[in-house]
């Protein structure tokens, strides 16, 4: 085994306890959510006896520790259990919701990115500047409007005026039928099978939900490039570049940006965490199957499998996603090794 | 596929697209008047309505795909456009039926028609779907409950086309309880070979698949996102539908809602806020039809002491601001229900009640209270229908405050909303709506004014309308005793009070491109009457 699958398993067994104190955390949060699942389910007009038949069916009449140790064994089976409100596995819920909601903010954050870095370093190289200025503006504009209303503002300028956008309604539009789920991510399925009518039937849905998301998050990753520019920019090292001659360019992106990376790559993990959770909103008003409105129908209905399978997927997620980043540290950095950590 | 040259690109597109029938077909059908989009902010959990968890928007697939025994007619709506009309019951699967002198036994001829999967429709067949929704307990045992059937032993294939009901005792609510969502009717043969023993009635398989003889398939469901219907063409039970698919597409933003319907890129928008209805009935066709048997109501709950009092009830009932709350909470859409009371010669339901806004009278029927000097009371309103119900509750609070009753808003969680009031019938004060399936005024007080009923949330008794509903529920509504009885009920409610009528609710549907829609008390998209306009 090399160092660093060595390390890597290590990480993954540390995510051990970390996993089983979620399942744990969220069985007794949910069972103390107010609401009654019986209740909810037994439909409008159900009368005691049939809310009974429905609290067996579902198995809630038994006690805690039992109805724990059904839900343990169930998972350790690969079952998640069923929603309620969806009717559907949990996990095949997920499967297909998951991928609708990453697809999303990670092209959002590759737009944000986009927009972000390139302004961010802009602005430290002349602090104070006009630069400066139209950066801290921007970002101030992006991070204060709250994202439903971004997402209503944009749906109504460019679907509703202009016509130029489609139907919000989702990730494809009536004419289309979705793809052959490989990946569960449209862009990436139609594009394995060339079926390019359907990519930009996708990609055309995407757009304006990902601008969406691209402005809320634009400010936090701006202003971290800014501020590590910055610091970057006053070390001794730039200092002895400019003066053994190098070109601008050379300065700025290969040695300050690279050493200013590695705080917005922590950022960009942090920004991806939230921006999941944030998704509600966007989904909602775009009509976006995703995970985060997912969750939050299920808690509205007490749907208890639901609410536990959401939780777990994101602690798994992040389990991954914080592996995913101490790599990517050592990539940008080599002076970072695995042997230290 | 070393070689990826223009032509290879684009025969691998033809090919792509020649195997997905969607993509082809819909695009041309499209713009023809084939397809209808409806859209609508809840989501279908279940192809079955007799699953146990099925929620009421799914109720919409039993009510499209599937047939039973009788229907109502229609007749125009106040609201516009057509509702359905409870005094005429029509023939839909049933060719005819008779009913035994006594009253207890139906027996229905059945019609010439055909499954999806082209086996004839048989007695067995309807048996076996009314075994079904009487055993498998829930909502839909409750509501087969209300028209006397109970036990599989009553139901009887007496040959292929013939089939019997026998019931315990007569009820004029057992045909038109025939014509609601639930009976519907499935094959049985299809059902029994996806059934398993642990699923005797195949739950399961009907909870993904459409197998009746009704208007419509499900072609395609992805949950949370749409639902597509496909019409089928050996419909036998009605009129051909005008369109071959319709795709009910779920949209949870109203704003969102409200933009595709004026863009025109859906023809129905199902269940629309009151104010999107005020401000698009400009627009376009929008059918704001009062919801039968249905009123929204403040409670009084009875376990709280002042509310015991016959007039700190009647000072509430003068103290509420009944106009400002309809213009206000429900945009004016819907009946009003107080005023000068309805003529008490007629039994029409619902009636306005001779309450109005008056704070004198209300000041006046407080001091002759034991509360004279008024008193504090939470209001509970729920999460989930905030909508209506807050600008209810702050109208309310500020003109109790005028007669010295202090009244603390208290907001209740969705989830918990059902059990504090309905289950438990908890709340003091609070707001509630019920509306009932079967659409006499007896069977609302049946569900809303008998002590331990469900809806009941005031935790109301009064000896004289127990009495009154159980003679009064069974009995035809041509019983020269039938009048009276709900005469002498309505006016025992008035003059208790335990709930004060508000108003009517409307049930909201926009139309763009689309027209000829009805409403019906399942409150659900009935899309087989739906055309292009």
């Amino acid at each position: 085994m090399t160092p660093r699958a060595k390390i890597i398993s290590a990480r993954i067994l540390q995510a051990i306890p970390v996993v089983i104190g979620v399942v744990v955390i969220t069985f007794l949060l949910t069972r103390s959510l107010p609401g009654d699942p019986a209740v909810y389910f037994a439909g409008d007009a159900a009368d005691a006896e049939s809310i009974q038949e429905v609290r067996q069916a579902l198995g809630l009449d038994k006690p805690l520790p039992q109805q724990f140790f059904i839900y343990v064994a169930d998972l350790v089976k690969g079952d998640w259990g069923n929603s309620l409100s969806t009717g559907q596995p949990v996990l095949s819920d997920l499967a297909r919701r998951l991928p609708a909601s990453l697809e999303l903010t990670l092209l959002a954050l590759f737009l944000s990115c986009l927009i972000a870095i390139p302004l961010g370093v802009l602005a430290a190289v002349k602090p104070g500047s006009w630069r400066d200025h139209l950066c801290r503006v921007v970002v101030t504009a992006g991070v204060s409007l709250p994202t439903f209303f971004t997402g209503i503002l944009l749906i109504y300028i460019f679907y509703y005026v202009l016509d130029i956008a489609p139907s919000p309604l989702g990730r494809l539009g009536f004419l289309y039928i979705e793809p052959d789920p490989v990946t569960g991510f449209y862009l990436i399925d139609t594009a394995l099978t060339q079926d390019w009518e359907t990519f930009m039937g996708a990609a055309k849905q995407l757009i304006l939900p990902a601008c969406t998301m691209a402005i809320f998050t634009l400010a936090p990753i701006a202003r971290m490039t800014r501020a590590a520019m910055l610091q970057a920019l006053s070390s001794d090292f730039i200092r002895t570049a400019r003066a053994a001659g190098l070109s601008q360019r050379k300065v700025l992106i290969g040695y300050a940006l690279r050493n200013a990376l590695l705080p917005v790559v922590t950022t960009l993990g942090m920004v991806f965490s939230f921006a999941l959770g944030a998704n509600v909103l966007v989904e909602k008003v775009f009509a976006w199957p995703g995970i985060g409105s997912y969750a939050v129908d299920a808690l509205v209905a007490s749907d208890y499998a639901a609410v536990q399978g959401f939780v777990l997927a994101m602690a798994l997620l992040f389990v991954a996603l914080n592996l995913i980043i101490d790599l990517l540290y050592a990539v940008i950095d080599p002076r970072i090794g695995f042997e230290a950590s | 596929m070393t070689d990826i040259s223009r032509r290879r690109l684009l025969q691998t597109a033809a090919v792509t697209a020649a195997t997905l029938p969607f993509l082809r077909v819909l695009p041309v059908s499209a713009q023809s008047s084939d397809v209808l989009v409806a859209i609508n902010g809840q989501t279908i959990n279940s192809l079955d309505l007799h699953r146990t968890g099925t929620n009421r928007p799914s109720y919409q697939v039993a009510i499209n795909c599937y047939d039973r025994l009788v229907s109502f007619g229609t007749k125009p709506s106040m609201g516009g456009g057509l509702e359905f009309d409870y005094s005429k019951v029509e023939p839909e699967l049933a060719e005819n039926w008779s009913v035994s002198d006594d009253g207890l036994v139906l027996t229905f001829n059945l019609r010439d028609a055909t499954f999806q999967d082209g086996s004839p429709v048989t007695a067995d067949d309807v048996k076996w779907s009314f075994d079904r929704a009487v055993s498998l307990g829930g909502f839909p045992a409750v509501q087969m409950k209300a028209g006397g059937f109970t036990r599989p032993d009553q139901f009887a294939a007496i040959d292929e086309k013939t089939f019997q009901i026998t019931l315990d005792s007569p009820s004029k609510l057992a045909i038109p309880d025939l014509a609601v969502p639930i009976p519907f009717v499935i094959n049985s043969t299809v059902a029994k070979a996806n059934a398993t023993e642990d699923d005797p009635w195949a739950t399961e398989y009907l909870h993904t698949h459409t197998i009746g003889s009704g208007a419509f398939k499900v072609a395609r469901w992805t949950p949370g996102e749409q639902l597509i219907y496909e019409r089928n063409d050996d419909w036998a039970s009605g009129p051909k539908p005008a369109y071959q698919r319709v795709v009910i597409r779920e949209v949870p933003s109203a704003a969102t809602r409200r933009a595709v319907i004026e863009r025109g890129d859906a023809q129905v928008s199902f269940n629309i806020p009151s104010k999107d209805a005020l401000e698009l009935a400009e627009l376009m066709e929008v059918n704001s039809t009062p919801i039968a048997n249905c009123i929204n109501c403040v409670g009084l709950n009875t376990n709280f002491e002042p509310f015991q009092d016959a007039d700190v009830r009647k000072a509430v009932a003068y103290a509420i601001p009944y106009e400002a709350i309809f213009e206000t909470a429900a945009y004016g859409r819907g009946a009003p229900l107080w005023g000068e009371e309805t003529e008490r010669s007629d039994i029409a339901w619902p009636r306005r009640t001779g309450y109005m806004e008056d704070l004198d009278k209300a000041a006046e029927h407080l001091a002759k209270s034991g509360f004279a000097d008024g008193f504090e009371v939470p209001f509970s309103i729920s999460l989930n229908q905030l909508d209506w119900m807050e600008p209810t509750a702050l109208l309310i609070q500020e003109n109790l405050a005028k007669i010295g009753i202090t009244v603390t808003i208290d907001k209740i969680p969705g989830a918990d909303w059902r059990t504090a009031s309905l289950v438990e019938k908890r709340l003091a004060f609070h707001l509630e709506g019920f509306g009932g399936w079967l659409d006499t005024p007896d069977y609302y007080f049946f569900w809303a004014y008998k002590d331990g009923h469900l809806f009941n949330s005031s935790n109301y008794r009064n000896d004289e309308v127990e009495a009154l509903v159980d003679v009064t529920l069974p009995m035809e509504v041509d019983h020269p005793d039938y009048e009276p009885n709900v005469k002498r009920m309505l006016e025992i409610a008035l003059e208790d009070l335990p709930r004060i009528p508000l108003w009517q609710p409307a049930l909201n549907v926009a139309l763009n491109g689309a027209t000829d829609y009805e409403f019906w008390f399942h409150r659900q998209l009935d899309v087989r009457p739906i055309k292009p306009s």
